[in-house]
């Protein structure tokens, strides 16, 4: 491969916008899922993703990875539009990102160590020393058990393939992380942990975060922003306590559903109460 | 102090350059383009005391040169009694940096140096603490001896091949016991399933099977006037044509070739759903997972064999006749004539006999494979692999168990 130091390393990006998209269209045949999108992920932030079921929040995540091709529009990954790179260039691109897919798509033939070394032999002149010890301390990082490692996904629960896709995410130390609903199908203790996780990692490893998810919790807890999908359209982006307050009525049957009453609640509580919200 | 071997040599230049490295590239400068900073350091040693500052950018994605690195940074540490490490000029630090720098630290603290770190930005502290050095217990692999492995291995094939064995029969006994339910219960009986496969199994199979057989019918034809012709006998081909044809191969490519497009699309597909747990969603519903999946398959199997042979026979002698009449110069009505006298109905029954038992065969096997798949997408292409093998083998012995049972009652 030749090299190309300014995409691989990130040389002259200086740029605080991490993903940015314009006047994206989508379509399947004569639906258009996406009318002309606007969206931009800083450098450094946790964005939260929501949008109704069918909307169209895994079809943005799955153009900007270039997985569904795009009618119209520009993508720009740090600085980089997507269209202009060359072959080369978009793979040192996705070098420099992580996925994580809803059902963890982990490599069913291979144990979760070999899951995470796939892009690091695929890469890297590692020797397998290094890659062994690597791939063990990103198994302690998402918090699993170093016995986890030699097993396959099929004898994994559903909480430890969550953590084993995150952890193949971060194989290649990654800045910018996808995760499509990282907490479904989790409990609320596990998808607490996993909050925390996301959290921790983020700010010990300075990721930028583009997170897919339905989680009011995680919505709450854990990211800077939240981008709300409707019509094809991001109708509202900021901080949660803006959102709460939009006028937008879909936002406000979201946010102001029975469950997320109950939650705001609890955090305006805690707010007053001293207790830590981010 | 002196520069330590650097891995690639480009590198000598300090950071400071990246700063206008950029505009220098964008200006087309080629010369300015330098490679980023790998990972680097210096060295300054007194005596037993040895600082190492480290510089550039200990990423993973220096590959290798990280390794070679970390190598330099243990050899040019070694033998020092106190060994500072200064992080401070760090371009770039990630987890796999993080690693490899703890991970000297501690092989230094083991050879019993005073080893420590210096100058670690807040960002780099966090980042040297969650990805510090730390030993993974590896589950010792269990101790091997050639010769027991043989007879282990030995012994659990033959259990196994007992243990498959009774699994056939056992699962044999619960489908026929679902069929007799289903059709004693005729509300039951799952017509429109048994029609739906019997399209995919007979129907879409029609063409192929009649071609490879026509073929076939061809080329016995072919054969058989060629080395017949020697004894002026070749018209004694068509008899050859009519027995062999009927009897055996016929049913039998017949019977191969479902094995290798019907009996693997049912495995695949009892497979995959076992995998999707859908034959659990089945049982919790209270449904027999053998009577809904697997006995209109069967079921379509069994009628739908005879069909193909009754077919396969037609196009076999079919294309005996055009070679015949081509090649051997035998008229159709020459060929026709001879054929009733070679063979009698016994001879077209034998091998129609045998295709409902080669469906009950194939299908049996499909079906246990299928639902031995477990969760990996690689234990599935096993399943369907093992099915396809398994069932070509037994149509084949039984072909020739039946070759020995019809040679004994003189049928």
């Amino acid at each position: 491969m030749t090299h190309d130091p300014d995409i691989d390393e990130g040389l002259n990006e200086h740029g605080k916008v991490a993903i940015s998209v314009h006047g994206l269209v989508v379509g399947f045949g004569e639906k258009l899922i996406m009318k002309g999108l606007d969206l931009d992920v800083m450098r450094g932030e946790v964005l939260g993703f929501v949008g109704g079921s069918g909307t169209g929040k895994s079809v943005l995540t799955r153009t900007i990875l270039g997985l569904i091709p795009k009618r119209d529009g520009k993508i720009e990954v740090f600085g980089h539009d997507l269209d202009r790179l060359s072959r080369v260039q978009r793979r040192l691109i996705e070098r420099r990102w992580g996925v994580m897919f809803q059902h963890g798509a982990l490599f069913s033939g291979l144990t979760v160590k070999q899951n995470i070394q796939v892009p690091m032999r695929e890469y890297l002149d590692l020797s397998d020393r290094l890659m062994d010890e690597l791939a063990m301390l990103k198994i302690a990082l998402v918090g699993l058990k170093p016995d986890a490692a030699d097993k396959f996904p099929s004898e994994l629960s559903g909480g430890m393939i969550k953590r084993a896709a995150l952890a193949r995410a971060l194989a290649l130390d990654p800045e910018l992380v996808f995760l499509d609903e990282p907490t479904s199908g989790l409990d609320p203790i596990g998808a607490a942990e996993f909050d925390d996780l996301i959290a921790t990692l983020q700010k010990t490893l300075g990721l930028t975060v583009f997170m897919v998810t339905h989680d009011l919790d995680s919505l709450y807890s854990i990211c800077d922003r939240v981008a709300a999908l409707a019509d094809g359209k991001v109708i509202a982006v900021g901080p949660i306590s803006e959102l709460v307050q939009a006028e937008h009525p879909w936002l406000r049957s979201y946010f102001h559903g029975k469950r997320a009453r109950r939650m705001s609640a609890e955090l305006t509580e805690a707010h007053h109460s001293g207790g830590a919200s981010r | 102090m002196r520069i330590a071997a650097s891995p690639a040599i480009l590198d000598l230049e300090g950071p400071s350059k990246y700063a206008t490295h950029g505009d220098a590239g964008r200006a087309g400068d080629a010369v300015m383009r330098i490679m980023p900073a790998h990972p680097r350091f210096t060295s300054e040693r007194e005596d037993q005391t040895v600082r190492l500052s480290l510089t550039g950018r200990w990423t993973i994605r220096a590959g290798a040169r990280i390794e070679e690195a970390a190598k330099e940074l243990l050899d040019e540490a070694g033998g020092g009694r106190k060994v500072t490490i200064d992080v401070s000029g760090l371009d770039r630090l990630d987890t796999t940096g993080a690693w490899v720098i703890d991970r000297t630290l501690h092989t230094l603290r083991e050879a019993g140096a005073d080893a420590h770190l210096e100058g670690a930005s807040s960002d780099h502290a966090t980042l040297l603490r969650e990805a510090g050095f730390r030993t993974f217990k590896q589950p010792k692999p269990p101790e091997r001896h050639m010769l027991v492995d043989i007879f282990a291995d030995i012994g659990e094939s033959v259990v196994l091949a007992w243990r498959d064995f009774m699994k056939g029969v056992s699962f044999l006994g619960e489908l026929v016991s679902a069929i007799v339910t289903s059709l004693v219960n005729w509300r039951k009986f799952r017509a429109a399933s048994v029609f739906f496969h019997m399209e995919s199994i007979a129907f879409r199979s029609v063409p192929i099977i009649a071609l490879i057989n026509f073929l076939v019918g061809c080329i016995v034809a072919q054969q058989g006037i060629f080395q017949l012709q020697r004894f002026g006998a070749s018209t004694f081909a068509v008899d050859l044509i009519g027995i062999l044809v009927l009897r055996e191969l016929a049913v039998l490519l017949t019977s191969i070739m479902i094995a290798g497009r019907s009996g693997s699309a049912i495995t695949a597909e009892l497979g995959s759903m076992k995998m999707r747990e859908e034959i659990d969603a089945l049982t919790v519903m209270g449904l027999n997972p053998i009577e809904v999946l697997i006995a209109p398959r069967m079921l379509a199997l069994i009628l739908s064999l005879p069909l193909l042979t009754f077919l396969a026979d037609m196009s076999a002698i079919f294309g005996g006749l055009i070679v015949a009449s081509v090649y051997g110069g035998i008229s159709p009505e020459i060929y026709m004539s001879r054929l009733q006298s070679a063979i009698a109905l016994n001879t077209f029954l034998v091998g129609l006999i045998k295709a409902p038992f080669m469906a009950l065969v194939i299908g049996l096997i499909a079906s246990i494979e299928g639902l031995a798949v477990q969760g990996s997408a690689e234990s599935l292409g096993r399943q369907v692999t093992s099915s396809v093998v398994k069932s070509i083998f037994m149509v084949i012995v039984v072909d020739g168990l039946f070759a020995m049972f019809f040679a004994a009652i003189r049928y």
